[in-house]
């Protein structure tokens, strides 16, 4: 079957797609975005986190054709899609965790280059630069998950309390941190959000 | 190869003013981590690449009657479906013996082993396509613990053995053997007060790492194949995958893919084999990617233990001796079972010092999964029961458990259970005293204005209680762990150094092929670059087998080997620059020949600060590369009747204090706080010390509260492998952690550090039990502690 869907501002079209395959399926293999993760399909991990029309979902319990004429942002648009937020809705939370991408800016929008070595000068959201700063990740395999889910997080609460972070980031396993550096990171981006204001 | 090969690692530079050792720089690969760019061994991808699959063992003991592959052959997309019959070369691998079937034939030894491999144009078609062979087995009798094992008509997992353990053992089921004897335990007995014993039992821990087992094989126009995958250790890969293939090991080709974790559970081979053989079949790509279930069966875990103890100790807390019976379960296949089993005996006795002891560990072989290597490797088995059984002591002795453990605890000076003095610092006492010393969290945090807030008590937004029934408890552990390999392994590490001029500015490249798999390696090996040869710019070259071996990401050697490496080799380089220096400028300034230089901030320096040169100046178009292996001081084996020897190569400490939440009603526990304090040595990245130092702890955790693989007795057979059924901490389970870390320096070592990433797994598990059993009074001698134990349902 064809499905057509929007990822990160784009609207893509997905061609042969086996009625079984997965959202995460195509974004890996046939999007060629494979920044979302499989650990586990079966939803226990959250390392394939999206959002859909906003709403983070485990992108490997969602079937390709369910995402027909939707929004899907993934961790490699997680900066553009905050960066709009930002200018959308300035120094606040989007409110409806669903204030999507103007039709001008997804025909503006460009795939960012692959070939950075170190991906210097990269743009990327506070919640990916304080996860970077907060040693938040090791081997980093669930951090794309991670950083979706978080990011949603702080979209609708922009100073979450411990308890609020664990319960918002309670569907992401990481195996190599213990969690903490994870929750500094949260605080660290709300902080810089504050600060920001 | 036609076609392209996206995902391939590349050079990773990271320019920075500051970031020499000693500093919480940041990783240079985290940009590529966050944005999703950082390739992992799952995303690699070939145009051309087919998808491989195996047909795994639906039964865990059988002689294999029959095979068909016929249906699978004939499905529209399948490439290849191959069984023991088509390998081409040698038919078994294995880290120490060589006992592990690539496909099985004759038969199947536990659940879950490869018998088929299927190549097909589709993942979903090669999996429809191994669904389709048809395997005929015939069970055979099932061996599940030491004493099926060891019954005289036992059944054999292996027939005709010739190992190098195989004449020592007092039984063919039994890998190793590995006792130890010193002074007179009996003797010692008779002076003591009170003695305790104690049968402690560690289930089956699943490394879990969130990258499941994967990898892309290329077959190239030599014959030979370009491998792309995820290890720890990618020459003893290499070592062990040509003869499988029945090429010359230069003929295979590696190169280290992105790592999505490890902690022992890539030091076996996996899907590296499997892959290679389809892709030279086929002559094409072949990419493979475990599921989560296969990953279960597709590494090996930690092996579940059966411990049994025995202190003494007089009225005034000093323990007179101790025995000990260590039986680890190795399952089907050797792995690292021989090392786990020197470990466990050798760490058996914990950082205490007694001097009279009797102390035997065996590896069984049996039809449960094959156990190896996972992050404390024997040492988290002992320190489970030996820590159970200080509080038992204590408790006897009524006197405070944690200064039963200070008038015990060894330091610098005592005498191993093996002979080997302990002689760099060993602050036992004082990592307890720390840890006691910490403010308790405060009591009822789940109270607050609008009532309580569930999210802070045992059972959490299950909403099972709010504060009825929930007692506090608090524990205490401590521990001794091992680091690097032991027992006379010659245990080395090569690191290649270049120093060039790059667009006007000194780059030193490093290229070594350790193994990345989170821990950090690529930012310290930065650091000490920077450190030794004074520059801003460090480029990481990939992990491959280009570069001479790096050694196994384990044991927790890798900084102080691969970094001890780089840190001799930059040593070489800067020497040779220095030459350099001497040969063009020496006849302007005296110092080039009389004082002590450095290389500082891009330039030649005198150790008075002087500026001789500038790197720029000296190299200008001239290169200086250096490669060289460093190996740390040499160990012994250990005797296999006495078990004396000077076999481990340095030790590393760490105490826990556990403050946990039991809803005694409903058996459901809260970790609420898991201090650790540890010796470091040297901190060379504070910030990454204190991941590798919470991260340990939580999979102690783990397995204290909910981390078991559930092997049916009956079956042998995995009942939970899923992350559904498989329990893993997430950020609710987990408590605050905080870390105080000494920097005691090791003498020994490279800056004086020590290896810290398996001492926090230790002694977590055993402070949170202890922690469970002063909130409930009950005698938990089981991991995981699961609700009906406390409940007695």
């Amino acid at each position: 079957m064809r499905v057509n869907f929007t990822v990160n501002g784009r609207k893509q079209t997905a061609d042969d797609v086996w009625e079984g395959e997965s959202l995460l399926y195509v974004l890996r293999e046939r999007m060629g975005l494979p920044g979302s993760k499989n650990a586990c399909e079966q939803g226990e991990c959250g390392s394939c986190t999206v959002r859909l029309d906003g709403v983070p979902v485990c992108s490997c319990l969602v079937a390709a054709g369910q995402a027909e004429g939707r929004e899907v942002v993934t961790v490699e648009g997680l900066a553009d899609y905050a960066a709009h937020r930002d200018d959308a809705h300035p120094g606040g939370a989007c409110g409806s965790g669903s204030c999507g991408t103007s039709l001008d800016a997804a025909q503006r929008w460009q795939a960012k280059g692959t070939d950075g070595q170190t991906g210097e000068g990269t743009e990327l959201s506070p919640i990916q630069k304080a996860f970077i700063d907060a040693g938040a990740v090791q081997c980093g395999f669930c951090t794309p998950g991670l950083l979706v889910a978080a990011d949603e997080l702080l979209e609708r609460n922009s100073s979450p309390s411990d308890a609020d972070i664990r319960e918002a980031l309670s569907g992401n396993l990481c195996r190599c941190t213990g969690y903490e550096k994870i929750l500094d990171a949260v605080r660290l981006a709300a902080a810089r959000q504050e600060e920001a204001v | 190869m036609a076609g392209t090969t996206t995902g391939i690692p590349r050079d990773v530079t990271q320019g920075l003013t500051q970031g020499g050792i000693g500093e919480s720089t940041l990783r240079p690969d985290g940009t590529l981590k966050v944005t999703g760019e950082f390739a992992y061994s799952s995303d690699m991808w070939h145009d051309e690449m087919l998808w491989g699959q195996t047909l795994r063992s639906t039964v865990a003991h059988a002689e294999i009657v029959s095979i068909d592959t016929s249906e699978a052959l004939a499905m529209s997309g399948v490439y290849a479906v191959l069984t023991a019959d088509d390998l081409p070369a040698a038919k078994n691998y294995g880290l120490e013996f060589r006992d592990t079937p690539v496909l099985a034939y004759g038969k199947v030894r536990h659940h879950g082993e490869p018998v088929a491999l299927v190549a097909a144009d589709h993942p979903e078609t090669a999996r429809r396509a191994a669904a389709k062979i048809k395997v005929e087995y015939k069970e055979l009798p099932l061996i599940t613990d030491e004493a099926s094992a060891t019954a005289p008509d036992a059944v054999l997992v292996h027939e005709g053995r010739d190992d190098k353990h195989s004449k020592h053992v007092p039984h063919p089921n039994i890998v190793h053997r590995q006792p130890i004897v010193r002074g007179n335990a009996d003797e010692a007995a008779k002076r003591a007060d009170v003695i305790v014993k104690g049968e402690y039992t560690f289930g089956m821990q699943d490394q879990a790492f969130l990258g499941p087992e994967s990898g892309l094989a290329v077959p190239a126009e030599d014959g030979g194949i370009d491998l792309y995958v995820a290890t720890q250790w990618l020459h003893a890969d290499r070592e062990q995958i040509a003869p499988c293939l029945g090429l010359p090991e230069d003929k295979v080709r590696m190169t280290m893919a992105g790592v999505g974790g490890a902690f022992g559970g890539r030091e076996d081979i996996s899907m590296q084999i499997l892959a290679s053989i389809l892709a030279l079949r086929t002559g094409k790509p072949v990419k493979m990617v475990y599921n989560r279930y296969e990953s279960f069966f597709g590494h090996v875990h930690r092996h579940p233990a059966k411990l049994y103890y025995e202190h003494g100790a007089t009225k005034d807390g000093k323990i007179t001796h101790m025995k000990c019976k260590i039986v680890l379960d190795g399952g089907a296949y050797a792995s690292s079972t021989v090392s786990v089993v020197g470990n466990a005996s050798s760490l058996s006795v914990g950082p205490y010092d007694i001097n009279d002891v009797e102390i035997e560990a065996i590896g069984l072989y049996t039809n449960n999964p094959p156990c190896g290597a996972m992050r404390g490797f024997g040492a988290v088995q002992a320190c489970f029961a030996y820590e159970a059984q200080m509080d038992k002591l204590a408790a006897a002795l009524d006197m405070d458990p944690v200064e039963l453990r200070q008038i015990n605890a060894m330091e610098q000076g005592t005498l191993m259970p093996t002979g080997q003095v302990v002689d760099s610092p060993a602050p036992v006492a004082e990592l307890l005293r720390r840890v006691k010393a910490r403010p308790m969290p405060p009591e009822r945090q789940w109270e607050s204005s609008e009532g309580a807030d569930v999210r802070a008590l045992p059972g959490g937004l299950s909403n099972t209680t709010h504060g009825e029934g929930v007692v506090r408890g608090v524990g205490y552990a401590v521990g001794i762990k091992n680091v690097g390999f032991s027992e006379g392994f010659d245990d080395y590490s090569t690191a290649k150094i270049r120093l060039e001029v790059i667009n006007g500015e000194a780059v030193a490249t490093v290229h070594t092929a350790m193994a990345e798999v989170g821990q950090g390696g690529v930012t310290v090996h930065a650091q000490i670059a920077r450190t030794e040869l004074g520059v801003q710019q460090v480029t990481i070259h990939p992990a491959d087998t280009q570069v001479g071996s790096a050694g196994s990401t384990s044991a927790g050697r890798q900084t102080y080997m691969t970094g001890g490496a780089i840190k001799n080799s930059c040593e070489l380089v800067r020497e040779k620059v220095l030459e350099i220096g001497r040969r063009k400028f020496g006849s302007y300034h005296p110092a080039w020949a009389n004082a002590e230089l450095l290389l500082e901030g891009g330039k030649v320096v005198t150790d008075g600060g002087e500026v001789l040169a500038s790197l720029v100046d000296v190299l200008e178009d001239e290169a200086v590369e250096i490669e060289e292996e460093f190996r740390h001081r040499p160990t012994e084996a250990f005797d296999l009747r006495t078990g004396q020897g000077n076999g481990h190569v340095q030790y590393a400490f760490a105490a826990h204090r556990a403050v946990v939440e039991v809803d005694t009603e409903l058996g459901l526990v809260k970790v609420v706080e898991l201090a650790c304090a540890q010796d470091v040595g040297k901190a060379l990245n504070p910030l990454s010390v204190i991941g590798q130092i919470q991260g340990g702890t939580t999979q102690g955790l783990g397995v204290a509260v909910m981390e078991e693989i559930i092997v049916d007795p009956k079956t042998a057979k995995v009942r939970n492998p899923s992350f559904t059924d498989y329990l893993l901490p997430t950020i609710l389970d987990t408590p605050t952690i905080p870390v105080e870390y000494l920097e005691l320096a090791d003498p020994n070592a490279p800056y004086g550090l020590r290896g810290i990433g398996e001492a926090p797994t230790l002694s977590s598990t055993p402070a949170v039990l202890a922690a469970i059993r002063n909130a409930t009074g009950l005698e938990l001698t089981k991991t995981p502690v699961r609700p009906e134990h406390l409940t007695g349902t």
